[in-house]
């Protein structure tokens, strides 16, 4: 059974239709990469998933039930930027999660209960190699290490769907090899299933089995608005691993033709 | 030579410039005195400084005749008792109305046009009115204090609330937050250190109303004495007295500055650079 699926997912902004003709399933275990043209509607579709951004038409079902219309714990979600609490140290980022599921009345837990939360964030922050930044402030962290922690405060909940709004948008090349490495180890060992945002036509070849790209799927010059961007390409990568550099380049002159 | 926007003063030219032009004002406040004294010895408008400390002694240490307490000790003890209740009423107030109209949609639509029209009327406007239902005892005095900074200060909170990136609030929710946790763990903490800023910038407004009610009816207080021997002219009085509630008024302004700074050092991080 799949995990997500999509009948004739539709989003219009007034008269501007943004986003039309969605339809998709993703099986468990999936890491979705999506790419395409800036203000083609990626970010709306994870606003979808995320529950933030209404559907106009047609169906987003999780296991064949419609998405709720808020953000609940079973979707995790890692953004560009503003992630993680300014005002929490790295552990106190981590230990919220279980303070938050555990106290519903103070979202805050003392004595024994915080002790069994800080091994968990514990374990968690070794995983994601912030073992040593316990006390830190976020802005205290660079770049590299927030999304770290937004990794690990996004996994605490043990979401079965994380969704990534280009996490690495805003790092070095060099870091960015590294969160590549950490997203794919999470990714085999949690079983997670992922959408992730990209802009870079590389990174989704590497790390997705599946890249999707966001385009338009026809274009009025009278009437730029009626049409939305749609699923253009839907590509296996797994199966197709030997042809993908081939198919990385076609889409990049595509995308800017 | 550097362009004038790059040039900045080193340590040392820091201190001796922002000392500058308060020695330059004494300089000037000593001249214009001691050339008024030197033609009328009993002139009360511009006292000399020997003149203010031995008046202000006799506040500071002789017991008045009639209540048989020390003035200037009297005096301060209650229009402090009279600041500090009303502000922290107010910052309390603020922070409680500040979080629901801040986290709730539901409770800013009905409420934020309310504070917005309450927050325009001029608070000096209805002090007769508070007169007329509180009296003209202590209450009136605390209510026209918190009438007059709350309203600022609950507009500035939820303003602040709204200005909190709303990846923050999504955050908790996938965390598994209700509403309630929310605003406890999100938004309250990070209200607190604003509504320490914005307090200290409504100090201003604060002290303005309650020296202007106990200008109106008081038995004691800073304002009270200021006003009552404006009667005699006595300079040597209203001069001291208004360098010391802006003394008071500074410490209090760096002290929750200290605290703000303490406790929550990340609100603190942009600044401290110039």
């Amino acid at each position: 059974m799949s995990l997500v699926e999509a009948k004739g997912l539709e989003k219009h902004y007034g008269d501007d239709v943004v986003l039309e003709r969605l339809n998709f399933s993703v099986e468990p275990g999936e890491f979705v990469t999506i790419v395409g043209a800036s203000g083609c509607g990626k970010t709306t579709f994870l606003k979808m998933m995320l529950g933030t951004e209404s559907i106009t038409k047609g169906q987003l079902l999780v296991d064949d039930k419609p998405i709720p219309g808020e953000p609940g714990p079973d979707r995790g979600v890692v953004f560009q930027r503003y992630s993680v609490f300014p005002h929490l140290t790295v552990l106190g980022n981590t230990i919220i999660a279980e303070e938050l599921s555990r106290s519903r009345m103070f979202g805050k837990l003392f004595g024994p209960g915080r002790r069994k939360a800080r091994e968990a964030a514990m374990e968690r922050l070794t995983q994601v190699g912030l073992q040593h930044a316990l006390d830190k402030y976020p802005h205290e962290l660079s770049g590299g290490m927030q999304q770290r922690l937004a990794i690990a405060q996004a996994l605490m909940m043990k979401p079965r769907i994380l969704l990534l709004d280009e996490p690495f948008g805003a790092l070095d090349p060099g870091i960015r090899q590294d969160m590549h490495e950490l997203v794919g180890k999470l990714w085999r060992e949690q079983k997670l299933t992922i959408f992730m945002i990209t802009h870079d036509i590389e990174e989704a070849f590497a790390l997705g089995t599946r890249v999707w790209v966001f385009d338009k799927w026809r274009d009025d010059p009278q009437a730029p608005q009626a049409y939305g961007a749609t699923i253009t390409y839907d590509l296996d990568v797994e199966r197709n691993r030997e042809d993908t550099p081939s198919q990385a380049k076609q889409i990049q002159e595509d995308m800017h033709a | 030579m550097k362009r004038l926007i790059n040039l900045k003063p080193a340590r040392p030219a820091r201190v001796a410039l922002a000392l500058l032009p308060f020695l330059l004002i004494a300089f000037v406040y000593l001249s214009a005195s001691s050339a008024r004294l030197a033609e009328n010895p009993n002139d009360r408008l511009l006292p000399s400084p020997a003149k203010m400390a031995d008046t202000m002694q006799g506040l500071a240490t002789e017991p008045n005749v009639r209540t048989g307490s020390i003035p200037l000790w009297a005096d301060t003890a209650a229009s402090l008792q009279r600041l500090g209740i009303g502000v922290g009423i107010s910052a309390f107030a603020a922070l409680v109305f500040g979080l629901l109209s801040g986290g709730l949609p539901l409770f800013r639509a009905p409420f934020s046009p309310l504070i917005t029209v309450v927050s325009l009327i001029p608070p000096l406007a209805v002090l007769p009115i508070l007169f007329i239902v509180f009296g003209t005892g202590e209450l009136a005095k605390v209510v026209l204090i918190i009438v007059g900074i709350t309203p600022f200060l609950i507009r500035d909170l939820t303003g602040e609330a709204l200005r909190l990136p709303e990846e923050q609030r999504i955050k908790a929710q996938t965390l598994g937050a209700n509403s309630w946790q929310v605003m406890l763990r999100v938004l309250l903490p990070q209200l607190t250190p604003r509504l320490i800023s914005a307090t200290r910038l409504a100090l201003g407004s604060a002290w303005l109303f309650l020296i202007a009610a106990e200008a109106i009816a008081a038995q004691d207080g800073l304002g009270y004495r200021i006003f009552l021997v404006r009667r005699y002219l006595s300079m040597d009085v209203i001069l001291p007295y208004v360098a010391w509630i802006t003394l008071l008024a500074f410490i209090i302004d760096q002290a929750l500055l200290w605290i703000s700074r303490l406790s929550f050092p990340w609100y603190h991080v942009d600044e401290g650079k110039s």
